[in-house]
Formats: structure tokens, C-alpha cells, sequence
């Protein structure tokens, strides 16, 4: 029973911390631009605001348009739930593997790509049918490292991963490296981040997470948003913890959870940071040129199962 | 798990194994002359730096000549020259055109899975803890012929001789602690007569044909 409640208090909590996430990543951002930039907690002012919105509805919006924005939170959390980022050991681990999270993010896609296209406005088609070529693109790559990361560990399951990490002895994997560099080139073109999509404009041309949610407004954007910046805060939590999981709590009790919790917070504070840094430094990419990023992650991800199969086995 | 039977010091020398290969690819993916350039640099130096490894590892001193030769040609020397030599003829901003980049990338990674077979029985015949890397060298070496046939400027040709030579260095610092001296002299001077000589034609292939790009070498010329 404790540790089903650990493990609604870690959801709650990695809940809470999303915005705090996002508005970090924005501030850092300003900051290395030499701009003021607003407070990293602007996005709780930002959804608090939205939901008090009213949601204006198109006339000939489907119930699937209303279903959608609680679909796609609800599946996030649910995602949310599964990784190990404060502690290990949470019963919750157990509902899905590696696997099912990618397919829980897939699952996501599915519906706000469909409702996407449901009110019938250009933008919408336009957006969703850009998210699921990149999507069906970034999706082989990250499956890829996720495999080759799981013929070392032997598991697919993300608490297996993370203690099998923490009991053995310090290695050096040069496959992990590959699958490292891979699956952050991924989490930038899932979470629609810079050299693939800007999520700071508007601007038709170019938007591609933006032009799906541009028929919602009040309670329903605010769910989608959130969503979107909790997809960031998984991804964070996923890479940090599968690569660098020294600090996550080994066992349950109160002092090692918190010593995990601040941890995370330091680690993704530190993924942010470079977050901020890379999309500083880096300018979007032509849509066309996206195949070609991504199968340049794909070809890391491959490099990483063959120095896998190659170096490491013997 | 297999790797933990290795000490650290093996396991970095199969990181760096990885890294080379990795540098390889990327000289693969690499449309710009200049950077091509660096990466081969980069690439050099993780050789270096494997070298000076197994030397303080293993206690073979005399792999410290090699590292420094390698240090001094492949690292800045050869970089060096090709690169006033791209500034001199100025086809510094020539961006390449690579057939399929996709489908080249996709034959790297099939050369790789190639070497790792052919390699299976010649590995083993070492009983050294690192002769895994004789795959890897060998698949440095492919690419680099793979850089060759698939590029059509004379500059990247000899960028991809060079990572051919490489991969030969580092297949015999990895797999044998090292060729004996005279032979890695030899080597060396090889390489660096290559390096000044291929310049030397360079000029002379620029002003024969007004190009570097050597599909025009294949057109008769008629002699008035």
C-alpha cells in the first residue's frame, strides 16, 4: 500500500513539475539571448489562465474533438507513471515496459493527429499529417536504442534497466553512447523541439505540433499543453535515468525518496539547461531536411546495436 | 554482462573503437570540404589517443614514437596542408553532392555487419582482451573505400586514403600492441609522401582540366 502511494505522489509531483520544466527551458533561453524573458513559472500562469477560458467549439467539431484533449492528457500521466524518476521499485512500473511507453506516446499522437484533421481547416490536415511523418521517422530510431540498450540490460522493463545500472560495477558502454546521442536527437523531434519544429511561433509555414492544437481553445488547450510539456519532462526523465541513474532511490522510506526527488530536479535542470543552449545555437531546419536528421538518429541507433553486437559480447 | 570482463582501460579503449568508427561515418554523412577536413583531424587524434592508451596500459613503450608520429602527421600536419590546399585552390564553400546520402549511410552499417563476419575466425588467432577492434578496423578501412567511390573530388579521395590508413594503424595497435618500428616508419613516410604528393597533383589536375572532380578525367582530351 505505501508503495502505491509513493507512486501517486511521484506522478503528482513530476505533474507539477512540467510547467516548471518548460518555463526553465524558456528562461535559460531568454537568458542566453540576452533578453529579460519571463519567470520559469510563467506556464502555471499560462494554464491557470486557460482554464478559466471559456472553449469556444467549431460548429462542426466531433465528439472526438472533445474526447481528444482528455485522451491525450490521461495517456501522458499514465506514461508519466511508468518511468522511474524518483525511485525504483514503484508498482506502477509494472503496467508497461519500454515498449508499451512508446506505444502509449504513439497512442497520443494517434488521437491529436485525428482531431487534428477533424474540424476540417487546412492547418489542422497540414499539421497532423507533418507530425506523423516525423513520428513515423523518429519512432524505428528510438525503437532501435531502446533494443540495443535492452540486449545489455537484459530487460525491457524501465526499473529492471535502471537497477541493473546501479548494482553492477562501473562500465563503460560504447554502445550506450550511440543510443544516447540517438534517442536525444528523437526526444528533439518528438517534443517538436528546435531543429525540427519552433514551439515560440505561430507562423503557418513552419508549425507542425502548433498547427494540430490550433482549433482548441480554453480548458481543452490548456490539457493539451500540459500534455505536450509533461511529454517533455518524461522524455528528460527517461534519458537522465537511463544513462546517469546515480541518485534515484534504491530504496522506499522517505530521505532516500526526496534525495532522489532533488536529484531529478538537478538533472533535468542540467537537460534543460542544454536544451536551451542547443536550440540557442542551432536554427530550424526546412521541414525536407528532417528525414535526413532523423536518419541520421537512425544511423547512430544502428551504430550503437552494432558496436553492441561487435564490441561488447564476446 | 560480457564487457564487465573487461578492466576500464579496455572498455575505453572499445569506446574509443567505437568513436573512430563513428568519425568514419560521419565523414561519410560530411558534404563540406572544410569540415570533412576536421573530422579527419578528430578522427587522428582518437587514434593518438588510443595509441598513448595501450602504451601506458600495457607498458610498451615504444608505441609512444608511433603516437607522437601520429599526433604530429595525422593530427595537424596532413589537416594542416589540406586545408591551405582547399584555402589555395578556394573550393572552400563547394558543397558535394552525394548520390543517396540515406542509402551510402545504409551500405556503411552493412559493411560493418560484413566486417564483423569475415572478421569472426581471424579473431581468433589474438588472444589480446581488445581483438573485438579488429572488426571495427576493418570497417574503418571499407568505409574509407566506400568515401572514395562515392565521392567525386579528388580532396575527399585522399581524405578517404587516409581513413583507410587508419583503420590499418589502428587494427595493428589494437589487435598486436603494435608493428614492429622500422615497418610503422615506412608507414609513416608513406603517408606523408601521399599527403605532399597528391597536392602536387592536385595543382596539376586543377590546371589540366579547370576542376577538381575527377568523372572529367575520365573525357579524352584531344591533342591539337
Amino acid at each position: 500500500m505505501n508503495a502505491w502511494i509513493l507512486a501517486i505522489v511521484q506522478t503528482v509531483l513530476l505533474l507539477l513539475i512540467a510547467p516548471l520544466l518548460s518555463g526553465w527551458v524558456k528562461w535559460v533561453k531568454c537568458k542566453m539571448q540576452c533578453r529579460r524573458g519571463p519567470m520559469p513559472w510563467q506556464p502555471y500562469r499560462d494554464l491557470a489562465k486557460l482554464m478559466r477560458k471559456e472553449v469556444v467549439l467549431a460548429e462542426h467539431a466531433s465528439p472526438l474533438f472533445r474526447a481528444t484533449p482528455y485522451l491525450v492528457f490521461s495517456v501522458t500521466v499514465l506514461a508519466c507513471s511508468v518511468v522511474p524518476a524518483f525511485t525504483i521499485g514503484l508498482p506502477t512500473a509494472a503496467i508497461a515496459d519500454v515498449i508499451v511507453l512508446v506505444g502509449f506516446f504513439a497512442l497520443g499522437r494517434f488521437f491529436l493527429s485525428l482531431a487534428g484533421m477533424d474540424i476540417g481547416t487546412a492547418f489542422g490536415g497540414m499539421g497532423a499529417s507533418r507530425e506523423v511523418t516525423i513520428s513515423s521517422l523518429a519512432e524505428p530510431a528510438m525503437l532501435l536504442s531502446i533494443f540495443t540498450l535492452s540486449m545489455t540490460f537484459a530487460s525491457t522493463n524501465l526499473n529492471n534497466m535502471v537497477h541493473f545500472t546501479l548494482t553492477e560495477p562501473f562500465q563503460i558502454h560504447p554502445s550506450f553512447i550511440f543510443s544516447g546521442l540517438s534517442l536525444l536527437l528523437v526526444a528533439t523531434a518528438e517534443c517538436g523541439r528546435i531543429p525540427i519544429d519552433n514551439p515560440a511561433t505561430h507562423l503557418e509555414l513552419t508549425m507542425v505540433h502548433e498547427a494540430m492544437i490550433l482549433e482548441y481553445s480554453g480548458r481543452h488547450l490548456a490539457l493539451l499543453e500540459w500534455a505536450s510539456m509533461l511529454k517533455m519532462l518524461i522524455f528528460g526523465v527517461l534519458i537522465t535515468n537511463l544513462f546517469i541513474p546515480w541518485g534515484i532511490a534504491l530504496t522506499s522510506g522517505f530521505v532516500p525518496f526526496s534525495v532522489g526527488a532533488l536529484s531529478m530536479m538537478a538533472k533535468l535542470m542540467g537537460i534543460g539547461a542544454l536544451l536551451a543552449v542547443s536550440e540557442s545555437v542551432l536554427a530550424k531546419m526546412r521541414l525536407f531536411r528532417a528525414p535526413e536528421f532523423l536518419s541520421l538518429a537512425f544511423i547512430l541507433s544502428l551504430l550503437g546495436m552494432l558496436s553492441h553486437v561487435v564490441l561488447e559480447v564476446h | 554482462m560480457d564487457i564487465a570482463v573487461f578492466t576500464l582501460a579496455e572498455q575505453l579503449i572499445l569506446t574509443l573503437a567505437a568513436l573512430m568508427l563513428f568519425t568514419s561515418f560521419l565523414l561519410l554523412a560530411q558534404t563540406r570540404l572544410l569540415t570533412l577536413i576536421h573530422i579527419f583531424a578528430l578522427q587522428g587524434g582518437l587514434l593518438c589517443a588510443t595509441t598513448l592508451l595501450i602504451a601506458f596500459t600495457y607498458g610498451r613503450h615504444h608505441l609512444l614514437i608511433s603516437a607522437a608520429i601520429t599526433l604530429g602527421l595525422k593530427v595537424f600536419f596532413i589537416p594542416i596542408q589540406l586545408q591551405k590546399l582547399v584555402t589555395h585552390l578556394d573550393i572552400k564553400r563547394e558543397v558535394e553532392v552525394v548520390g543517396h546520402p540515406s542509402l551510402i549511410m545504409l551500405g556503411g552499417a552493412a559493411l560493418v555487419l560484413f566486417s564483423y563476419y569475415a572478421v569472426l575466425p581471424i579473431r581468433e588467432l589474438s588472444m589480446l582482451a581488445t581483438r573485438n577492434t579488429i572488426a571495427v578496423s576493418l570497417a574503418i578501412i571499407l568505409l574509407g573505400m566506400l568515401l572514395i567511390i562515392s565521392r567525386r573530388k579528388a580532396v575527399v579521395q585522399v581524405v578517404g586514403f587516409m581513413c583507410m590508413e587508419n583503420g590499418l594503424m589502428f587494427a595493428a595497435i589494437s589487435a598486436t600492441h603494435g608493428m614492429p618500428m622500422v615497418v610503422e616508419l615506412g608507414v609513416a613516410l608513406d603517408v606523408l609522401v601521399a599527403a605532399i604528393l597528391f597536392g602536387i597533383f592536385f595543382f596539376q589536375i586543377r590546371t589540366e582540366f579547370g576542376s577538381l572532380d575527377v568523372d572529367k578525367l575520365n573525357r579524352l582530351k584531344e591533342v591539337d
